[in-house]
């Protein structure tokens, strides 16, 4: 149709594209790459010395292990969960499907101070589900993964619900009057379909953890070198009016997050490559 | 879709609902149990109470500013990835994702260094009578940061599902960009639009990482909803806390219910339009 240009792929055709391109680009700028650009430039007056002593303080370092384990169990946890919402969600007529579907994106709708609130109040020893369970959950490790997996759990149903959608049960089926027993279909047919739509939406979930502090801060009971998570640190050096040190903390879960970003756009490429290759 | 038919699958319906009520219905009904536990005389003098009003005040003013900005940039943004095609295009819809990845207290803490007292820009407006940091105008630029790609996101496949066919066909016909957009365009995403909006405005209202960091947490004047719940409970006032935390709650639920009705008529916008 038309040959592309230096800059165009395609030659507009619609007016427009200066007013949103204009637009688009000043807002992502100010808003989001200004302010993070100078946090790493704030950084970057930091010597070496200063910068590695502020990231790789013993309190601080105990925060990472904290932060990524429990982000990780939270993810297993919330794939599974959000496989068996979502697969009931498209499969299954049953009573009450539609409030279900609804309230499945109340985690994402409800304030996360609140969410957390709620929670401590739920699993303190002596609270409606605490006073059933033998061990410690709220103000412990296991309340940082329980605020996990509540917060992410939108993520994994949203992005596999559509897919599972869109596959219907006709390859089941098939699958089922060809021999292949219950397991057999759910690993050789319906796994590899939904493979790419874990992946993201696992990894959003992870990232979401990762990044995760008003319901994490008020059930996890912040106990330094126990159940601290960075963001929490980051907070806590703030109050101390240690600026770098918070800076410096920021600066390294902001990469952390930024990287695992684009590892996720690229595998999302290639997964999405594989699939097509496959069919 | 059918009945579940045999044990296995009423068993799994079964678990899914019992993870639906554990987790979900029972904080639901905990915190309004909670926020009517102390009688309903309780529950109105503790939302009549200065900071409540206050943090409702705010809360308002913080979403009223918020939503129309982000809702300008997502309109423009997802407009320009998907009529045009250019290079760089995939970077924009990677660097509008980057909020989503960042965690809010480095948002936070981000905008503190840019904007707070000990940098160039934030001591120039200080000299100039305006505080941004810990107070209410940096509340308000942390949320923007927070909030904004969600207009955008939902737009973004609305848009690209719709092609534009009938928007070149109104350029031919001798339309101005203005008359396309808001005859054409706005009437066939107008639903998604909308739910773009509720669902920015219940992240906006409901902010807690981002806004603790350049709130300064000053009651009666930098104290947004969110924030007041986490302070009333550190003060241990739990009913206080959780009269708070029911009014979010509400907009919680209210968000729900509109997010539902409005994806349900976009929905059936497209269906007709495919029809």
């Amino acid at each position: 149709m038309s040959k592309p240009t230096l800059f165009f792929l395609q030659t507009p055709l619609l007016p427009g594209f200066g007013l949103s391109f204009g637009v688009s680009v000043l807002y992502l700028s100010l808003v989001i790459l200004l302010p993070l650009s100078a946090l790493l430039l704030y950084v970057s007056d930091m010597t070496w010395g200063q910068y590695w002593f502020a990231i790789s303080d013993p309190r601080v370092v105990q925060t990472y292990k904290v932060t990524i384990s429990a982000a990780f169990y939270s993810t297993l946890a919330v794939l599974v969960l959000g496989l068996l919402l979502a697969w009931i969600i498209t499969r299954y007529d049953f009573p009450g499907r539609r409030i279900v579907d609804a309230l499945i994106d109340l985690p994402f709708a409800l304030p996360t101070s609140v969410a957390g609130l709620t929670l401590a109040a739920l699993l303190v020893p002596n609270g409606w589900i605490g006073q059933w369970l033998g061990f410690k959950v709220a103000y412990a490790y296991a309340g940082i993964v329980v605020a996990m997996v509540f917060t992410s759990i939108p993520f994994v149903v949203r992005t596999v619900q559509p897919v599972l959608q869109d596959l219907g049960s006709e390859y089941e089926e098939a699958a089922r009057t060809l021999g292949a027993s219950r397991l057999q279909t759910f690993r050789k047919v319906i796994l590899p379909t939904l493979a790419p739509a874990l992946v993201t939406g696992g990894s959003q979930a992870f990232i979401r953890s990762l990044g995760e502090f008003g319901a994490v801060i008020m059930i996890a009971g912040n106990i330094p070198y126990q159940t601290e998570v960075s963001s929490l640190m980051i907070f806590v050096r703030l109050q101390e009016f240690n600026y770098p040190a918070a800076a410096a903390i920021a600066s390294v879960i902001l990469l952390a997050s930024l990287t695992l970003l684009f590892l996720l756009q690229v595998v999302q490429g290639r997964l999405f490559a594989w699939q097509r290759q496959g069919r | 879709m059918k009945k579940p038919q045999d044990w296995r699958q009423w068993a799994l319906v079964t678990l899914g609902l019992l993870v639906v009520a554990l987790i979900l219905l029972v904080p639901l009904a905990l915190i309004f149990s909670k926020a009517l536990a102390g009688g309903l005389e309780l529950l109105w003098s503790n939302l009549n109470e200065d900071y409540m009003l206050h943090a409702i005040g705010l809360t308002l003013l913080v979403a009223a500013i918020t939503v129309p900005l982000n809702l300008c940039f997502g309109i423009c943004l997802a407009w320009c990835v998907t009529h045009y095609d250019f290079r760089g295009r995939k970077l924009l819809t990677t660097l509008i994702d980057i909020p989503y990845a960042v965690s809010p207290v480095v948002a936070g803490l981000c905008y503190l260094v840019v904007y707070g007292l000990e940098s160039f820009i934030g001591r120039w407006f200080y000299d100039n009578g305006m505080q941004l940091m810990f107070a209410w105008p940096g509340i308000v630029m942390v949320t923007v940061f927070v909030t904004a790609p969600y207009v955008a996101r939902i737009l973004i496949p609305v848009m690209q599902t719709q092609g534009q066919d009938e928007e070149t066909a109104a350029m031919c016909l001798g339309a101005s960009g203005w008359q396309i957009f808001r005859r054409i365009s706005l009437p066939k995403i107008k639903w998604a639009l909308l739910y773009g909006v509720v669902v920015t405005n219940a992240r906006a209202v409901g902010e807690f990482g981002a806004v603790s960091v350049v709130s300064g947490t000053i009651i009666n004047q930098t104290l947004t909803l969110p924030l007041l719940v986490d302070q009333l409970n550190n003060d241990y006032k739990p009913a206080a806390a959780f009269t708070a935390a029911g009014l979010l709650a509400c907009m919680a639920l209210l968000t729900l219910f509109l997010k539902t009705f409005m994806e349900w008529r976009q929905r059936r916008l497209m269906q007709r339009a495919e029809a």
